[in-house]
């Protein structure tokens, strides 16, 4: 496949020792990289690995340090991505920069050379997304659009500039499997037409499926360059993370007791014209069960999170209950006090205050249900900085959060560090409900394996789990029964043994099984 | 004349100067840049606008030393937000409290001199058309910009494609600095254009609403016309519509005052802005358009990661 395009005209991009420094930290380290004519490579690694970085540089967005670029076997200094463009590199970011206040064909005509009409970009942009399988209406405003078709935008966007290597960071992270399988279809038809795609991932199976070769990096470093196919997931884990990751057992967990947290026909309106309304959302959590709710991002659990955790208040007090006491219009402190536990998705400046320390934030979020951080219980609200400091310690050493200093401020922990702390700031109290939202969403593969660990063994000990996650490896994982939110709906509650990924797929396209294809109900 | 042609010819001079500064900021705003410094860039303008009417003879050369005083004065705000990345509301608060003494001190030997007024151009023909032809066709150069200004700045923005550029540095910075687009450079432009806005809109003042110079004599209009832009969801159209608005207001209000309605005078002087606000809050209940027409990025500051 692609030794025949290396004998021909050798690579089409090169990188040669390529280094960036931020400060003294190394965010790449001497990489060495090469992208064939024709061939679909995989740049694997762990979040913080460097993936984002190197491509940043090749998109010129980061100057390089030190290294060389090498470009059809030239020496290029990419200064900026219209420079980029200009040598034919097309990227699609994995945090879209779409502009959501403007209109599809608006986004498109601003990474245009200027001298088009809007009319005429439109025009091409509609035409060449129906060639590629991936249809868009351009005068749709892209606040109104889902994940996929902003996703779409972005593709076609780069495929307008005619490149001869497009950048992928993390393009299935949110798609639905459905949505996933075209865009592999699109892939092979760009592979078909000569092009090169650099595609940025850390899904072993998806890279292995589509991928013709692999680098992979690790802290900054190549740690090898290898044919996806001939390795095995486990192998190429191995290169990612340098070790072998624990493996998360669910088992023992299914034993049904009493039912800890219930909503009845919970509904709530949207809060922004962006938002997601809620309909008729009824679940049931028994105590030693781990409740996953899948879904792809921006289907309204933000918003059922809020509903349960108590941010934002049920329509009345029956609606949402806890430990069978009734609680849809209490506030978070009054369910913090009947024992759950809350951890929101957004670890700065939601779950966590980046700028205070560990204990602050251990204050901040017991202020009202630990009396013991106070003086004389309280009343005077004067804090017990040792009892605090001894708390956050042992919370620390409990997770294995791995921090500089005793007590340092929380953003100054790595993403993985930061999450399992907050999430054994919650398990710390024994929470008899605890509900997560994303419990891992940005976090290396140990600290992942080590936060759902916990999750499965609180629930062992007979406390109802709520997970709300996009991440099906991780609904796998630790689930006893699965639900699929869509469009603000929750599907019917499954035991996670009676649910396939393609069933999954199906529900989190609005489609209860009904139909082979999850796109129409994403178009309408 | 009659008494309604004259009633609306001020309500029209009484409405330019706020809606020429309403247009700046709009323009400063829609880039993400929130200038608060308005008050003061406008006071500046009609400070230099009457001394160089003075010194010179010309109005025209004053309303061009109104326009560079203002764009000077926003490029001082410019460098402060943009290259130092000071807050913005700090700096802009500033602004106006700076432009309020320095105007004071410019101005100080000017006080209470009889000014040149700013003559009118009459086209021909067009203005012997009856009421309209008075309105619209026999007045001073700066109604004229402003006309040109609202039509202009509409055209900019949503037809050509710097007006696209500058509405996606103000929506998402860093995605327009990802995409290529200078974000510092744009708002440096637009930062300067609304200080330009504010320095015409300040030699309004004091060339053609009161001939004369007097200190703080922009009494809150930068204020005005900040609300303005918030309550016109950054539409230029909706923004013409409140300016004029608040025009008709505070002249009728002080026709209501000289007949002596039996309404508390202070209250009546509120009216003006209670009754802006007001309508373009109802205007502005939309709240999907609204945010499609706020700019997201307003206030954030942009820091370059490199």
């Amino acid at each position: 496949m692609s030794a025949e395009g290396e004998t021909a005209n050798g690579p089409l991009l090169a990188v040669g020792r390529l280094t960036k420094l931020f400060g003294t930290f190394a965010a790449c380290k001497s990489i060495d990289l090469d992208i064939r004519p024709g061939e679909i490579h995989a740049l694997l690694g762990e979040n913080g690995a460097g993936k984002s970085t190197l491509v940043k540089m090749l998109f010129g967005v980061l100057a390089p340090t030190s290294g060389e670029i090498l470009w059809q076997g030239r020496p290029v200094r990419i200064a900026s991505p219209s420079a980029a463009r200009r040598l034919g590199i097309g990227m699609v970011f994995q945090h879209f920069s779409l502009f959501e206040a403007l209109t599809v064909a608006e986004n498109i005509a601003l990474s245009m050379e200027p001298g088009h009409s809007l009319a005429k970009i439109a025009a091409q942009a509609s035409a060449l997304s129906y060639a590629y399988g991936l249809p868009l209406d351009p005068n749709a405003h892209v606040a109104d659009l889902s994940v996929g078709e902003r996703q779409r935008i972005e593709i076609v966007r780069a495929l307008l500039q005619n490149p001869k290597l497009i950048i992928l960071d993390e393009p299935t992270s949110v798609l639905t499997p459905q949505e996933a399988d075209r865009l592999f279809e699109t892939l092979a038809k760009l592979k078909a037409e000569g092009r090169s795609v650099l595609y940025i991932s850390h899904r072993l199976e998806e890279v292995q499926r589509i991928c013709d070769r692999a680098t992979v990096l690790r802290h900054g470093v190549v740690t090898g360059t290898c044919d996806p196919r001939q390795e095995t997931p486990a192998s190429l884990a191995r290169m990612m993370v340098g070790s072998d990751v624990a493996h998360v057992s669910a088992e023992g967990t299914n034993a049904k007791g009493a039912i800890k947290l219930e909503t009845r026909h919970l509904s709530a309106p949207a809060r922004t014209p962006f938002a997601v309304s809620l309909k008729d959302i009824s679940l049931k959590v028994h105590a030693g069960e781990v409740l996953a709710i899948a879904g792809v991002a921006g289907n309204g659990q933000g918003e059922l999170f809020d509903a349960l955790s108590g941010e934002c208040q049920a329509p009345g007090d029956d609606v949402i209950r806890i430990a069978d006491k009734p609680v849809g219009t209490r506030g978070i402190n009054a369910r913090r006090l009947m024992g759950a536990g809350f951890v929101p998705e957004e670890r700065h400046g939601h779950a966590a205050v980046s700028a205070l320390s560990l204990s602050d934030n251990l204050v901040l979020a017991r202020s009202q249900s630990d009396r013991r951080a106070f003086l004389g219980g309280g009343f005077l609200g004067i804090i017990r900085q040792d009892a605090v400091k001894m708390a956050a310690k042992r919370i620390a050493a409990a997770m294995d959060v791995r921090k500089s200093g005793d007590n340092p401020p929380a953003g100054s922990l790595s993403g993985g560090n930061l999450q399992k702390f907050i999430v054994g700031r919650e398990l710390d109290r024994q929470p008899t409900v605890l509900v997560v939202n994303q419990p891992t969403w940005g976090v290396d593969a140990g600290a992942a394996s080590r936060i759902r660990q916990a999750l499965v063994d609180l629930a062992k000990s007979g406390s109802a789990v709520l997970v709300i996650s996009q991440d099906l490896d991780e609904i796998f994982e630790v689930a006893t029964e699965i639900a699929v939110i869509s469009e603000g709906r929750l599907s019917d509650i499954y035991p996670a043994g009676e649910l396939s990924r393609e069933k999954i797929g199906l529900l989190m396209g609005g489609m209860p099984g009904k139909s082979e294809t999850a796109e129409t109900a994403h178009a309408h | 004349m009659g008494i309604f042609e004259a009633i609306l010819l001020t309500v029209i001079t009484a409405a330019t100067p706020v809606v020429i500064a309403a247009l700046g900021e709009l323009v400063t705003e829609r880039s993400g840049v929130l200038n608060l410094g308005v008050e003061g860039m406008m006071v500046m303008g009609a400070a230099c606008a009457f001394v160089a009417t003075q010194v010179t003879g010309s109005p025209y050369i004053g309303i061009l030393a109104g326009i560079a005083s203002g764009a000077l004065f926003s490029l001082l705000f410019g460098f402060l937000t943009l290259s130092l990345v000071a807050n913005q509301v700090a700096t802009g608060l500033a602004m106006t409290i700076l432009g309020l003494g320095v105007s004071g001190m410019i101005g100080e030997a000017y006080v209470g001199q009889p000014g040149i007024k700013l003559p009118q151009i009459v086209f021909p023909l067009l203005a012997d058309i009856p009421v309209l032809g008075r309105l619209l066709f026999q007045q001073d150069l700066i109604f004229y910009l402003s006309i040109a200004l609202v039509v202009g700045v509409q055209w900019f923005l949503f037809r050509s494609r710097a007006g696209l550029k500058l509405r996606s540095v103000g929506d998402s910075h860093s995605s327009a600095h990802a995409l290529g687009i200078n974000v510092i450079r744009t708002r440096y432009l637009a930062v300067m254009f609304g200080g330009a806005c504010a320095g015409l809109a300040g030699a309004q003042l004091s060339l053609v609403y009161t001939p004369q110079w007097v200190e703080n004599m922009t009494a809150g209009r930068g204020w005005i016309a900040l609300a303005l832009v918030v309550f016109a969801s950054w539409r230029p159209w909706r923004l013409v519509a409140g300016g004029y608005l608040f025009g008709a207001v505070s002249i009728s209000q002080l026709h209501a005052q000289a007949f002596g309605i039996g309404i508390p005078s202070q209250f009546l002087s509120a009216l003006p802005y209670l009754a802006t606000i007001a309508v373009l809050i109802l205007i502005s209940h939309n709240r999907r358009t609204t945010l499609i027409n706020t700019p997201a990025a307003l206030g954030k500051p942009f820091v370059p990661d490199r």
